[in-house]
């Protein structure tokens, strides 16, 4: 939990990779074992360094994608113009070392305490701190409602598809809603466009109904939905945001 | 003990810092990425004020006063927690310390506050004697507002989180509270030269 952060410092260590899961042609899943792992909250980061033979290092930050209290994974985009990325989804694999420290943020995070309303909303890589609250919905089997509306831009880059088509047909109270913003599959019936105010209207509940909103993905994405969000009447202290920039990866 | 070595890695070694201004765990970008808590607010103008509370009394400016007091223009480096630094940039904005000189107090720290509820302590010494500003400008224009516009906290020396988006005063306190970052598992102080990103660092 994040109060045991304040105890002490947040030691690097060494994790052993146990097994690596590839999503999508450019994402993969990393499994660590992580001896002196003192166990994360749904959202949380951790911190990853690389360090070459010369002693040259490189230091980024991963979503966690595994629920709490369910060992430690994170899953990566491999950014065309990135250093570390490349790197964990290319070149590592089971057996090898990663150094990491965490886990690290404490207000983009979902406890499961209470029954709120929880709407969740993704653009492409974004979904990976989503991914761990809805694991962790169903691993403490809350009946908080939750809502996830998932922005991609092709059915092939839909991370967790297979995981997320079961969640949506076996799980109470979990509703999963896909748009596709570039191409279709034939015989698609989900959305087909960027979100917008009007798709944000249709998925997410009344303002009224007090839900706690996250968002996550580019700053573009992430400008746009809260924008149609507040454009509704949400409570802006309601909607807790995380962007990447998409650069150096 | 000998580091541990990530086998296979060479890295991009993108650029050389020739004149060490990129802070350990930092990686250079040109780009100017944005991070915020939530959604970004916009306050008109004409609603818009500065206030510093906690002196002999509060002191406002509206943005016309605000934007009548002497500007600098200023070219600084500046590191975000989440590893980017990005050299050289370009800000015009009204120093903190000619703020405070209109101000009657004896504290030794305060609190940014902000459109939106976001929150950052600093100590004083750390925005007075030229070290900070209130930014209206990047680049020649005016500061965009996901960047923070109207205006912002410009605090280049520390994490870039210290250099609080949309801030519309200070509260002046005796003892250093943590701010919004500072009570979720971010550093007090934040000196990336001491790579002081989270509590314990």
């Amino acid at each position: 939990m994040a109060g045991t952060a304040v105890l002490g410092r947040l030691s690097w260590q060494v994790a052993q990779v146990s097994a690596t899961v590839d999503e999508t042609a450019r994402v993969r899943t990393i499994r660590l074992d992580a001896g002196q792992w003192p166990g994360h909250r749904a959202g949380q980061h951790v911190d990853v360094r690389l360090t070459a033979e010369d002693g040259y290092q490189a230091e980024r930050s991963y979503s966690i994608a595994s629920a709490p209290g369910q060992g430690l994974e994170i899953t990566v985009e491999r950014l065309e113009d990135g250093e570390v990325s490349p790197y964990l989804v290319d070149e590592l694999r089971a057996g090898d070392g990663l150094e990491l420290r965490g886990p690290i943020g404490g207000y983009f995070v979902w406890d499961g305490d209470d029954d709120r309303p929880v709407l969740l909303v993704a653009g492409g890589s974004g979904i990976v701190p989503l991914m761990a609250m809805i694991r962790h919905r169903l691993t403490i089997e809350s009946s908080a409602p939750m809502r996830l509306l998932y922005s991609s831009r092709t059915i092939d880059e839909v991370i967790y598809r297979d995981e997320l088509d079961r969640v949506a047909a076996d799980a109470e109270g979990v509703e999963i809603f896909h748009t596709l913003t570039r191409a279709q599959p034939a015989g698609w019936t989900g959305y087909a466009r960027r979100i917008d105010q009007e798709l944000l209207r249709e998925v997410s509940w009344a303002p009224a109904d007090g839900a706690g909103v996250f968002v996550c993905g580019s700053t573009r994405f992430v400008e746009a939905v809260a924008e149609g969000l507040l454009a509704l009447g949400h409570d802006p202290l309601s909607i807790k945001t995380e962007r990447f920039g998409g650069t150096g990866g | 003990m000998p580091h541990f070595i990530s086998r296979g890695f060479q890295g991009r070694r993108r650029r050389d810092d020739p004149e060490g201004r990129v802070p350990p765990g930092q990686y250079l970008t040109d780009d100017f990425p944005v991070l915020s808590a939530g959604p970004t607010p916009h306050t008109p103008l004409e609603r818009w004020s500065f206030t510093i509370r906690g002196g002999a009394e509060p002191v406002t400016w509206t943005w016309d006063e605000l934007r009548a007091l002497p500007t600098e223009t200023f070219t600084v480096d500046i590191h975000c927690v989440t590893k980017w630094s990005k050299l050289d940039t370009v800000w015009e904005g009204v120093s903190v310390e000619t703020l405070l000189e209109h101000v009657d107090h004896h504290s030794d720290y305060l609190v940014a506050f902000c459109d939106g509820g976001y929150t950052t302590n600093l100590p004083l010494e750390d925005v007075t004697g030229g070290k900070a500003w209130i930014a209206f400008a990047y680049d020649g224009e005016p500061l965009d507002p996901e960047h923070g516009g109207p205006a912002r906290l410009l605090v280049p020396h520390l994490y870039f989180w210290k250099s609080a988006k949309w801030v519309r005063g200070f509260d002046l306190r005796d003892e250093d509270e943590p701010g919004f970052w500072e009570s979720n598992g971010y550093h007090l102080y934040g000196d990336p030269w001491r790579e002081q990103r989270y509590w314990g660092d």
